[in-house]
C-alpha cells in the first residue's frame, strides 16, 4: 500500500511539468498547477514514508519488465523512506517559491522547459531511492543526471551556466560509469540484478575493496566529496535558486543514498572502510568550509557549504561502518542517526538558504555579497528566515543542525568505549574535526549574514531592495519551522532512525533498541536544555523590556560623525584571517595595483578564489590530452593505412595483455 | 538535594563578577596601584541596569538580541557544569558537546550584533573573535575528549566527578598536557592577555571589547555579566581538572571549590601582569599549539 502511494507520487511528480506544456497559453495557471501537482506528490510521499518510518513493514512491488535482467522491482523500506521525505518535499516547496521567483510568463519557453525537467528530476530522484533492481536504479540515475544538465542550463544565454552544465555532465557520466562497472561486477557474480539478492557480499580480499572503491567513486562524485566536488559549485551557482535548492539540498543526497545502499550490501565491512569514509568526510568538511569562506558569490558559497555538510554526513556513515565492523550497536545507531538525520537537516536548511539567496537576488539583482548589505531593514522576513538557516547550518542549538552533528560527535566519542588498545578508538578524532568545521561554518555565516543583511547598503541595488512576495516567503517559513521543530524535539526521531539503522545494517533490531533507548534518553535531555535556553532568552527579553528604553544615535566611529557604508567591514575583510590560513587550498588569484607616488590616483585590490581541482588540475590535463590526441589525429588523418595500423597495434596490445597478465 | 541545587545555581549566578574583581586586584597590586574595589563589577552592572541605552540608527533587532542571546546561552551552558565535583543540574552523555556549542551560540549572537552596527571597528573585532574561536574550539574538544577517555565518562559531571582522582593516578601526563591546553583555551575564549587585553584603549587592537563598543546601558550590563559568567565556567572546568581536592563533605568541597576559583583568578591575574600581549598573527600559532598538546595527550591514552 505504502509502496503504491510512493509510486503514485513518482508518477505525479514526473508528469507535473506536462501541465505547463499543455497550458502554454496560460503560463501562470500552468505553473501554479505544476506546483500544486508537486505539492500533492509531496503529500502522497509523506503518506507513504511516515507509516514505514513508524514501523510498518517494508513495502515491495514486483512487476516484470521485458529487458534482460531488469525487473520493475520497487522497495520502500525505512532507509528509502528517510530519503524519500526530503526528495519529495523540498522540490514541492521550491516549486511554490518558483511561482514568485521565476514566473513562467516572464521567461517564456525556458520556464516551460524548466518546469518539465524540474518535475522529471523530482520523480527520478524518488525512483532512485525506491528502485530495487540495479538496471531500474541505473535508468532512474541516468534520467536524474540528464535532468540536472538541463536544469543547470535553464538560462541558455548565460556563459557560466553553459560551462558549468558541461562540466556537470562529464562528471555525472564518469560517476555513472563507475556505478555501472560496480553493478555489472556484482550482478554477474550474483546472477541477478535485483538488490534483494545482493545482501551479504563478502568484504574480504582485494576484489571486494576494488568494488567498494568503484562505488565510492561513482556515488562520491554525485555527493561531491573532496576531491570529487569540482563540478558542484559551478553547477549549483548557475541554476535558478529554487533549482539550486533542489540540487544542493536533495540531488546530492542520492549519492549518499547510493553509498548507504551499497555499504549495506557488504557483510561485515572491515574497520578500514569506516576509516576511509571518516578521513574523506573530515577532509571534505574542513576544505569545503574553507573554500566557502573565500567566496564572494552567495550561491557559490552555499554550494561549497554542501561539500562541507556532505563531509559531516560521510563522517557519520564512517562511524556507523566502524560500528558494524566491531559489532557495536551504539556506534551503528549514533553514526547512522547522525548521518541520516543530517541528510534530512541539510535538505531543510540548505534549501532554506538557497531560497533566501534567491529572494536576495530577486530583490537586488546581484549575488555578490560585497555589493549587498543592510537588507534586513527592507527585507525583514527574508533576513530573519535566512538567519534561522544560518544558525542551523552552523550547528547551533536549539536548531536541527546541532542535533545531527551532536549524534555524530556522540558516536565519535563513543568509540572511546571500544576495547582498550583498539586502534579504531582514534575515530574519536571526528569530534574535534566536527568542532573545527562547526566553528568555521559559524564564522562563514556570520560573514554572510553580516555583509548581506546587516549594516548599511553598499550599493544602490541593495538600497532599492524590497521584500519578496508571500509566495516566496511561505516555503522559506515552512523550512525554517521544520528546522526549529527538529531542533527542539529530537527524541521523537530516534525510533524512525533506529528503524532505518536496522534496515540498513541488518543488525538485530533488539540489539539496536538498547542503544536507541539510551540515545532517546539523552536526546530528551538535549530538548530540555534547548527549552531552558529558549526560556532564558524569553525571560531576559521581558526583563530587558522593563529596563531603560533607548535613544537613537550614530554608530560610534571614534568620534567621526558621518560613517558611510564604504567604511564598514566587507565580507572579504571579515574572512581574511581564516583565508590567510587556508591559502594553500584556496590558491587565490590576486590582482593588486598598489597606490603609487605622493598623490596616488588609483589603487585596486581583488582576490578571486580558484577551484583548485577543476581549474588547476582537471581542465589543464584535459586540454593537454586533447592537444596530444589531436596531434596524433593530424598525423593519421586521411591515411587509411596508418589508421589500420593503429587499430591493429591496439588489438595486439589488448591480446598480449589478455594472454600475459589476465 | 534541592538546597544543594539552589546553592549551585547561586554560586553560578553570584560569584562570577567577583572573580574578575580578583583578577583586576592582582593586576593592580603588580602595577603598584590600589585598584578598583573587588566588587566593582557588581556596582557597574547594577548602575548600567538603571540606565537608558543608546542605539545606532543602523542597528536592527539583531543588535538588541545579541546581548540577550549571548547571556542566555552562557547561563544555559552553566546548567551543565558540575560545581565542586557534584553532578550538574543537567547531566547526560555528550553534554560537553552541547556545552561547547552553546558558547558558540553566544559568540555567534555577539558577532552578529557587532556587524549590525556597520562599524569597521566592530567588524574587525567580530572577525578576530570568530577566527580565533574556530581554532580554540577543536582544542577545547580535544581536551574534553582526553578527559572523557581518562575518566571513562561521556558527561561533564562524570569527567569532573569522583572518577577524576583515579584518572590522575593512571594517566597523569596526558591530563597534565590537556590541563595546559585548557588553560590556553580559557585565556583565549575569555579574551585575556596574551590573546586580547581587556583594558586596552585602542579600538584597532581589541578583539572582544571592540565588538561591544556600541552597546550601552542594560545591554552592556548583560554583556559584562555574561563575560564574567563565561570566565567562571572555564575557571570551574580548569580548577576541577587540576585541583581535585578529594574532600568528602559536600559543603566543605563547595568551600574549597570557591577558594580554588579565587586561586584561578589570581593565576590569570599573574599571567596578565607578567606577560605582554602576543601579536595578532601569533595567536593562531598558540591555539594550534594547544590543539597539538591535547592530540599528544590523546595519543598517550589511546596508543
Amino acid at each position: 500500500m505504502t509502496g503504491a502511494l510512493a509510486l503514485a507520487a513518482v508518477v505525479l511528480a514526473t508528469s507535473s511539468g506536462l501541465l505547463g506544456l499543455a497550458l502554454r497559453d496560460r503560463p501562470d495557471l500552468g505553473q501554479r498547477l505544476s506546483a500544486g501537482a508537486l505539492c500533492l506528490a509531496a503529500v502522497l510521499g509523506i503518506a507513504a514514508a511516515v507509516p514505514v518510518l513508524a514501523g510498518s513493514p517494508a513495502s515491495v512491488i514486483q512487476l516484470s519488465w521485458n529487458q534482460p535482467h531488469a525487473s520493475l522491482a520497487f522497495r520502500l523500506d525505512a532507509l528509502s523512506a528517510l530519503f524519500l521525505l526530503p526528495i519529495l518535499c523540498v522540490p514541492a516547496l521550491g516549486a511554490v517559491f518558483g511561482i514568485g521567483y521565476w514566473p513562467q510568463e516572464e521567461h517564456g519557453s525556458h520556464a516551460v522547459n524548466l518546469q518539465l525537467w524540474y518535475g522529471v528530476v523530482t520523480g527520478s530522484m524518488a525512483l532512485v531511492v525506491l528502485a530495487d533492481n540495479a538496471l531500474l536504479f541505473l535508468f532512474a540515475w541516468e534520467v536524474m543526471a540528464l535532468c540536472g544538465f538541463f536544469l543547470v542550463r535553464a538560462e541558455p544565454d548565460r556563459r557560466d551556466a553553459q560551462k558549468a552544465s558541461w562540466v556537470y555532465l562529464a562528471a555525472a557520466h564518469v560517476g555513472t560509469f563507475a556505478i555501472f562497472a560496480f553493478f555489472a561486477s556484482v550482478g554477474s557474480a550474483r546472477g541477478s540484478f535485483d538488490f534483494s539478492a545482493w545482501g551479504g557480499l563478502g568484504s574480504g580480499g582485494a576484489a571486494a575493496s576494488w568494488l567498494a572503491l568503484l562505488a565510492l567513486l561513482g556515488f562520491g562524485l554525485k555527493a561531491g566529496l573532496v576531491p570529487l566536488h569540482f563540478w558542484l559549485p559551478g553547477a549549483h551557482a548557475a541554476a535558478p535558486s529554487h533549482v539550486s535548492a533542489v540540487m544542493s539540498g536533495v540531488l546530492l543526497k542520492t549519492g549518499i543514498y547510493g553509498l548507504f545502499r551499497t555499504a549495506g550490501f557488504f557483510e561485515a565491512p572491515p574497520a578500514s572502510w569506516g576509516a576511509v569514509l571518516m578521513v574523506l568526510g573530515g577532509v571534505s568538511g574542513v576544505l569545503g568550509v574553507a573554500l566557502a569562506l573565500a567566496q564572494h558569490d552567495l550561491k557559490r558559497l552555499l554550494a561549497y557549504h554542501s561539500v562541507e555538510n556532505i563531509g559531516i554526513i560521510t563522517m557519520g556513515l564512517g562511524i556507523a561502518m566502524l560500528g558494524r565492523s566491531r559489532g557495536e550497536p551504539g556506534l551503528v545507531l549514533l553514526g547512522f542517526a547522525g548521518s541520516a538525520l543530517h541528510v534530512v537537516n541539510h535538505a531543510l536548511f540548505k534549501s532554506l538558504l538557497f531560497l533566501g539567496a534567491g529572494s536576495v537576488q530577486h530583490a537586488t539583482g546581484t549575488r555578490d555579497v560585497e555589493r549587498l548589505g543592510g537588507l534586513s531593514r527592507a527585507m525583514p522576513w527574508t533576513a530573519g528566515l535566512f538567519l534561522v538557516g544560518a544558525a542551523a547550518i552552523s550547528g547551533l542549538p536549539p536548531l536541527n543542525g546541532f542535533v545531527s552533528e551532536w549524534f555524530v560527535a556522540l558516536g565519535a566519542v563513543s568509540a572511546l568505549e571500544l576495547a582498550p588498545l583498539d586502534r579504531a578508538s582514534f575515530a574519536v578524532l571526528v569530534a574535534p574535526v566536527l568542532a573545527l568545521v562547526g566553528a568555521l561554518a559559524a564564522a562563514c555565516f556570520v560573514k554572510v549574514q553580516g555583509s548581506v543583511f546587516l549594516g548599511n547598503p553598499r550599493t544602490k541595488d541593495a538600497a532599492r531592495a524590497e521584500e519578496s512576495p508571500g509566495v516566496m516567503l511561505v516555503p522559506m517559513a515552512a523550512l525554517a519551522g521544520a528546522c526549529v521543530i527538529v531542533g527542539l524535539a529530537p527524541a521523537l526521531l530516534i525510533a524512525p532512525l533506529a528503524r532505518g539503522a536496522a534496515a540498513w545494517s541488518g543488525m538485530d533490531p533488539a540489539r539496536l533498541a538498547g542503544a536507541a533507548g539510551a540515545a532517546s534518553g539523552t536526546a530528551t535531555w538535549v530538548s530540555g536544555v534547548a527549552f531552558v535556553l529558549v526560556g532564558t532568552v524569553a525571560g531576559l527579553w521581558l526583563l530587558r523590556r522593563r529596563l531603560g528604553a533607548g535613544t537613537a544615535a550614530e554608530t560610534w566611529s571614534c568620534g567621526y560623525a558621518y560613517p558611510t557604508a564604504r567604511m564598514a567591514y566587507t565580507g572579504s575583510s571579515f574572512a581574511q584571517i581564516l583565508n590567510q590560513g587556508f591559502r594553500w587550498v584556496l590558491l587565490p588569484r590576486v590582482r593588486f595595483t598598489p597606490p603609487k607616488g605622493p598623490f596616488p590616483t588609483g589603487a585596486r585590490f581583488s582576490t578571486e578564489p580558484r577551484e583548485a581541482v577543476l581549474d588547476l588540475a582537471l581542465l589543464p590535463a584535459v586540454r593537454d590530452y586533447i592537444s596530444a590526441t589531436s596531434r596524433v589525429r593530424g598525423l593519421i588523418a586521411g591515411r587509411l593505412h596508418l589508421q589500420a595500423l593503429l587499430v591493429l597495434a591496439t588489438l595486439v596490445a589488448l591480446l598480449a595483455w589478455r594472454l600475459l597478465w589476465w | 538535594m534541592i538546597l544543594r541545587a539552589l546553592f549551585q545555581i547561586g554560586i553560578l549566578l553570584v560569584l562570577p563578577p567577583f572573580l574578575l574583581g580578583v583578577v583586576n586586584r592582582v593586576k593592580a597590586i603588580f602595577a603598584g596601584r590600589q585598584g578598583p574595589p573587588l566588587l566593582q563589577l557588581y556596582f557597574d552592572v547594577w548602575k548600567l541596569l538603571q540606565k537608558g541605552a543608546v542605539y545606532s540608527r543602523t542597528t536592527t533587532w539583531v543588535f538588541r538580541a545579541g546581548p540577550i542571546v549571548g547571556l542566555a546561552a552562557v547561563a544555559t551552558a552553566g546548567t551543565m557544569l558540575p560545581v565542586a565535583g557534584q553532578p550538574a543540574l543537567f547531566t547526560f552523555a555528550g553534554d560537553f558537546v552541547l556545552f561547547a556549542y552553546l558558547l558558540a551560540l553566544a559568540r555567534f549572537a555577539t558577532a552578529l550584533a557587532a556587524l549590525d552596527t556597520g562599524s569597521s571597528f566592530e567588524g574587525m573585532g567580530a572577525a578576530r573573535e570568530v577566527s580565533f574561536a574556530s581554532m580554540a574550539e577543536p582544542a577545547l574538544f580535544l581536551v574534553l575528549v582526553v578527559m572523557a577517555r581518562a575518566t571513562g565518562s561521556l558527561s561533564l559531571s562524570g569527567m569532573l566527578g569522583p572518577a577524576l582522582a583515579p584518572a590522575w593516578r593512571a594517566a597523569a601526563p596526558a591530563l597534565l598536557l590537556s590541563a595546559i591546553a585548557l588553560f590556553v583555551v580559557a585565556l583565549a575564549e575569555n579574551s585575556r592577555i596574551p590573546v586580547d587585553d581587556p583594558n586596552t584603549h585602542l579600538e584597532l587592537t581589541m578583539i572582544h571589547e571592540v565588538m561591544v563598543l556600541d552597546h550601552s546601558g542594560p545591554d552592556l550590563a548583560f554583556i559584562l555579566y555574561g563575560a564574567s559568567l563565561k570566565f567562571f565556567l572555564f575557571g570551574a572546568l580548569f580548577v576541577r581538572l587540576v585541583a581535585d581536592a578529594g574532600i568528602a563533605g559536600i559543603w566543605a568541597a563547595e568551600a574549597v571549590f570557591v577558594v580554588e576559583l579565587i586561586g584561578f583568578a589570581i593565576l590569570v591575574g599573574v599571567v596578565e601582569s607578567v606577560m605582554a600581549r602576543l601579536r595578532l598573527t601569533r595567536v593562531p600559532q598558540m591555539l594550534v599549539g594547544a590543539s597539538v598538546l591535547s592530540v599528544f595527550a590523546l595519543v598517550l591514552l589511546l596508543r
